[in-house]
């Protein structure tokens, strides 16, 4: 759910604008605001993790073959990644650029 | 039966608190509130009243400790006073954002600079709004009256906002009166249990007080503003109750020989029993004038207080607060606002007077009694007058 669609009125907002749902920020995508975004190039990848190590939105994960993914839903194109990869197997793109 | 007994209001004030049965007081002693906070101490060190007493460092610390307590549920008291309530503005917009129903006694004084610790209003006008119900004391029987009644108010989960008692610092605050103080079973009967509608509570975990990003945070001050309002129709009822079980009234807004006044003063705490006074003295000479007394600041009571002026043709509205700069004073700006455009409006002249505790003496209500009456005729250069001051 993004944001857009969790808008309430002043009537059906919480009392005190408490949060009632215990773990709800995982309904929030907070990605969407990104401009650029890490693309790994597999060729490049030794798939040693520093990536997922450092990301500090978590949001790397592991695939089936080893290789690490961004999820798109969370990364903010911080960089950090790419900065910290041993082999410089990740380029950030802006976003605009396919 | 009720005791009537010779007692210090702050000390009255304290036996109210432990009339309330707080279980959380967490305060910073500051002139002229301490005798409030150190009575309340002693009453938890003597095991008259089963709380926890929690000094802390600072009145901010004092307002978040008392967010804290009331979040889990505990009934909660606070008091302080001039530059204390300046260093916990920050907590009093947190606490009625989020709803804590938090008590707090202020004695009203004055503010540095130059430094003062004597009686007027203008600590509490710089929080005219912060969100908190405010309430206005004359004596010592309405200071221990109106804490009973903010706890019922504040806690009931219709309304679930915090509430300020103001009394006027050293006036009221150092004063011994003849003071009803009530009995235990009636305060039961008035004052149920507090049982809020959210608590933290681990078995039920909630958060309070999260971030409002730009999408939310216009409808959270909305709903707010709306819980405040609506609050007065159960400020009202609880006075209603309270008049019941103690037989005592209150009103927003109190009409002394308001009959037939064409000069209305108007006024606010401990000041309203020398207004009277003058009223009297007036009335005596022939002069019909009458006076209205703000009992309840916040949510003001604008048609409530219409309906008390109707037929004066002059109101002669006293603020004990200079606001440096502005208009007029906050109670002349309310009172401007809530008759703007009203058909057959009184005209309004704002006078300031008893800044810094000078006293205001019956004197001093005739003079603005007159002056508004010339000012009706001709119109004054400024829309306020401050009074007493020295032109040299």
């Amino acid at each position: 759910m993004a944001v857009q669609d969790a808008i309430i009125g002043w009537k059906t907002i919480t009392h005190g604008c408490h949060v009632l749902e215990p773990g709800s920020t995982r309904h929030f995508k907070t990605g969407d605001w990104r401009s650029m975004r890490p693309v790994v190039d597999k060729e490049k990848c030794i798939k040693c993790g520093m990536c997922y190590i450092f990301c500090p939105d978590m949001c790397y994960s592991q695939t089936e073959e080893g290789y690490y993914e961004a999820n798109m839903d969370y990364c903010k194109g911080c960089g950090i990644c790419a900065n910290e990869c041993p082999k410089d197997a990740i380029t950030m793109v802006p976003e605009e650029e396919e | 039966m009720a005791k009537r007994v010779g007692i210090e209001v702050s000390i009255a004030i304290a036996e109210a608190v432990k009339l309330a049965q707080a279980e959380v007081v967490a305060a910073y002693p500051i002139t002229p509130q301490t005798h409030i906070v150190e009575h309340l101490s002693e009453l938890v060190a003597d095991g008259e009243l089963d709380a926890e007493f929690i000094p802390v460092e600072s009145e901010h610390a004092a307002l978040s400790t008392c967010c804290g307590s009331v979040a889990a549920g505990a009934r909660t008291y606070t008091a302080t006073s001039s530059q204390g309530l300046m260093l916990m503005s920050e907590v009093l917009y947190v606490a009625s954002g989020m709803r804590l129903p938090i008590v707090m006694t202020v004695a009203n004084r004055a503010l540095s600079a130059p430094i003062s610790i004597w009686n007027d209003h203008q600590d509490i006008m710089t929080q005219r709004d912060c969100g908190w119900i405010q309430t206005f004391a004359e004596n010592g029987q309405e200071a221990v009256d109106l804490t009973l009644h903010a706890f019922r108010v504040a806690e009931d989960r219709k309304v679930s906002l915090p509430m300020i008692v103001n009394i006027d610092g050293f006036t009221l605050s150092h004063v011994i009166e003849p003071i009803e103080l009530p009995d235990q079973a009636d305060v039961d009967r008035y004052l149920p249990p507090f049982k809020p509608k959210y608590k933290l509570d681990p078995k039920k975990p909630i958060s309070m007080g999260p971030v409002g990003i730009p999408e939310v945070y216009t409808e959270a001050r909305m709903a707010h503003d709306q819980a405040i309002k609506n609050a007065k129709r159960w400020i009202i009822k609880a006075w209603d109750e309270f008049e019941e079980v103690f037989g005592r009234r209150y009103n927003p807004v109190e009409e002394y020989r308001t009959e037939d006044a064409e000069i209305v003063l108007v006024t606010m705490g401990s000041i309203s029993e020398t207004a009277m006074t003058a009223v009297d003295k007036m009335r005596d000479e022939g002069k019909k004038v009458g006076l209205l007394k703000i009992r309840l600041w916040r949510p003001f009571p604008g048609p409530e207080f219409r309906k008390a002026a109707k037929g004066a043709k002059v109101l002669a509205v006293v603020d004990r607060t200079l606001a440096p700069g502005a208009s007029s004073g906050p109670v002349g700006e309310e009172l401007r606002t809530v008759f703007y455009k009203v058909p057959g409006a009184p005209k309004i002249f704002n006078f300031i007077a008893g800044l810094g505790g000078r006293d205001v003496t019956v004197e001093r209500f005739e003079e603005m009694v007159d002056k508004a009456a010339s000012y009706a005729k001709k119109r004054p250069k400024e829309l306020y007058e401050v009074i007493g001051v020295r032109e040299k």
